[in-house]
């Protein structure tokens, strides 16, 4: 039988030397799940999001990405995932055209279906023609956040992966961000994303808190306030992050 | 009420783009004052002008009676500064970055311990580590330190909370309350909305404008007609349906609920319940709530 998670992990473990940045973690991930990533400063979600995304190879333990193996088959992985954090994400001196055409090219799209792509993103964003020869640098953040996001998620992958990616956003594309999250999602892409936005934890389907290398709660949110006897998501964090 | 800070019409471009356009406000002394907004609101050159690091094209502004084109040095002195980025020596030590900082302003540490006690504490056990071997949280906690070694009047803060989590960003600014105690002003900026209620007063910022400055509590009064907090089994259709209510004034998510505006001053809750009952929605829930920073700084934004 096929498995029908699209991320799983057992165990999976790094180490620094002395220090465990992730301290064997186990959970698994269905697919068009909206996932959210969380925990404090340090609890180890950094590390443990770059071994999923073959960058860094586990110290011990076993997970698979799409179906492939974190130790062997990293190229693999890279190819069906898309990424995109609040600090990496575009190239501020390309155009919007230009990127679009960068990341299709680098992700093996062909010549038509990246025409195809740069037009459907264009009229998605409802960016006007007139600014997509301008450089990324003019354009509002808001405008390359989500731009940023179509780009990660343009060849199609089968999970992206969102490092605090409204970080510094104003409250209204903040929304729109997640509508956009909403609709890959409804699509069948998976999403696994890290806020320090505790109200949009309330918007994931299941959320994980991390604390010290561990997963030390994993639930909806509605059973996480339930559990913590919390009002909001804030509270649980508090709770959750204090509570060692 | 003194001011620590007079600002008016400042201006700032680079290019075509404005970063700081026309700001005109007064920043009482002794106060907790927090310029809130998303990343290119102009924050960042708004302090680099007050801490006298960039001229500004237009306008005029003073720090503690000082000007800040023509009376730089002066102003230099009195100003603590924490910039967004770390900009500590990575490779000098916790005690060496805290020695050299107090050098340069011909002070020792002894002499201001007082003031950064309560932080360097919680220092003191790295004190030989290399400030670029520090965790994120302990090198806010020593960039604060060497931003307040020489006693200054006002400490500049820009966005000493970004990128940090939420139980961390408590602590610090229970730090912060503890220095607006021993009479420091302090000027701070932050993209987290919810951190305007640590605040004295705020100013909400929007690319390069302020749309508001008040108490918090002032803003929250000033926004306009009623707001709810709205829930049903299925919140996606939820959204749609209340967006396409032609009494719909705003409708956005806030956490597990939506918060919706109505248009008309005379709106109940049974008026939108049975709007919704119309759309077949099940188990709905309807609250009147206060608007927060946020409610309010999208409808500021929106005008």
């Amino acid at each position: 039988m096929q498995n029908n998670f699209i991320i799983e992990s057992e165990n999976l473990t790094k180490k620094f030397g002395h220090f465990t940045a992730v301290d064997a973690i186990s959970f698994s991930v269905k697919p068009g799940e909206i996932f959210g990533f969380l925990g404090a400063n340090g609890a180890g979600k950094t590390t443990a999001m770059r071994m999923l995304c073959g960058l860094s190879i586990p110290t011990s333990g076993k997970a698979t990405v799409a179906g492939f193996d974190v130790y062997k088959q990293t190229e693999q992985i890279k190819k069906n995932i898309g990424y995109m954090s609040q600090k990496f994400s575009l190239y501020d001196d390309l155009t919007i055209t230009e990127n679009i055409n960068f990341y299709g090219g680098i992700y093996g799209l062909s010549k038509s279906k990246l025409k195809e792509k740069t037009e459907y993103l264009l009229d998605l964003l409802k960016i006007p023609e007139m600014h997509t020869g301008k450089l990324l640098v003019s354009l509002p953040l808001g405008w390359k956040q989500k731009l940023a996001f179509s780009v990660a998620i343009i060849h199609e992958p089968k999970i992206v992966f969102l490092d605090e990616p409204t970080g510094g956003v104003d409250p209204i594309t903040r929304r729109q961000f997640w509508d956009m999250i909403y609709e890959a999602s409804h699509n069948g892409v998976t999403v696994f994303v890290t806020t320090h936005y505790m109200d949009e934890a309330e918007y994931c389907n299941r959320v994980s808190m991390m604390v010290d290398g561990r997963i030390a709660s994993l639930d909806t949110p509605y059973n996480l306030k339930k559990e913590y006897n919390a009002g909001n998501m804030h509270e649980v964090f508090v709770k959750i992050a204090r509570g060692r | 009420m003194m001011s620590s800070v007079i600002i008016e019409n400042l201006s700032k471009s680079y290019g075509d783009v404005s970063a700081v356009d026309d700001i005109s406000l007064n920043i009482d002394t002794g106060e907790i004052f927090g310029f809130i907004g998303p990343d290119g609101a102009g924050k960042t050159t708004l302090f680099r002008m007050l801490t006298t690091l960039l001229i500004p094209d237009k306008g005029k502004a003073t720090v503690e009676g000082f000007d800040i084109v023509k009376e730089f040095k002066k102003i230099r002195s009195l100003v603590g500064y924490m910039p967004g980025r770390f900009s500590l020596y990575q490779d000098l030590t916790v005690e060496e970055n805290l020695n050299f900082f107090a050098s340069v302003f011909g002070t020792t540490i002894q002499e201001n311990y007082n003031l950064i006690k309560d932080i360097y504490v919680l220092l003191e056990p790295f004190r030989k580590r290399k400030a670029g071997k520090l965790s994120g949280g302990m090198k806010q906690k020593l960039a604060l330190c060497c931003a307040l070694i020489h006693k200054p009047k006002i400490l500049f803060l820009d966005e000493p909370t970004t990128g940090v989590d939420p139980v961390s960003r408590n602590e610090f600014w229970d730090m912060l309350g503890y220095l607006k105690n021993e009479g420091i002003t302090i000027v701070v900026s932050t993209p987290y909305m919810d951190e305007a209620n640590k605040c004295d007063r705020i100013a909400l910022m929007q690319r390069g404008k302020i749309l508001e400055t008040n108490y918090l509590k002032n803003i929250i009064a000033r926004y306009p007609g009623k707001l709810f907090a709205v829930k049903s089994d299925v919140m996606f259709i939820l959204l749609k349906d209340l967006r396409d209510y032609k009494n719909s004034n705003s409708v956005f998510s806030f956490g597990d609920s939506l918060h919706y505006s109505d248009s008309r001053t005379d709106v109940t809750k049974d008026d939108i319940l049975n709007y919704l009952k119309s759309k077949e929605h099940k188990n709905i829930l309807i609250e009147e709530i206060e608007p927060n920073i946020e409610d309010c700084f999208m409808d500021l934004m929106s005008k």
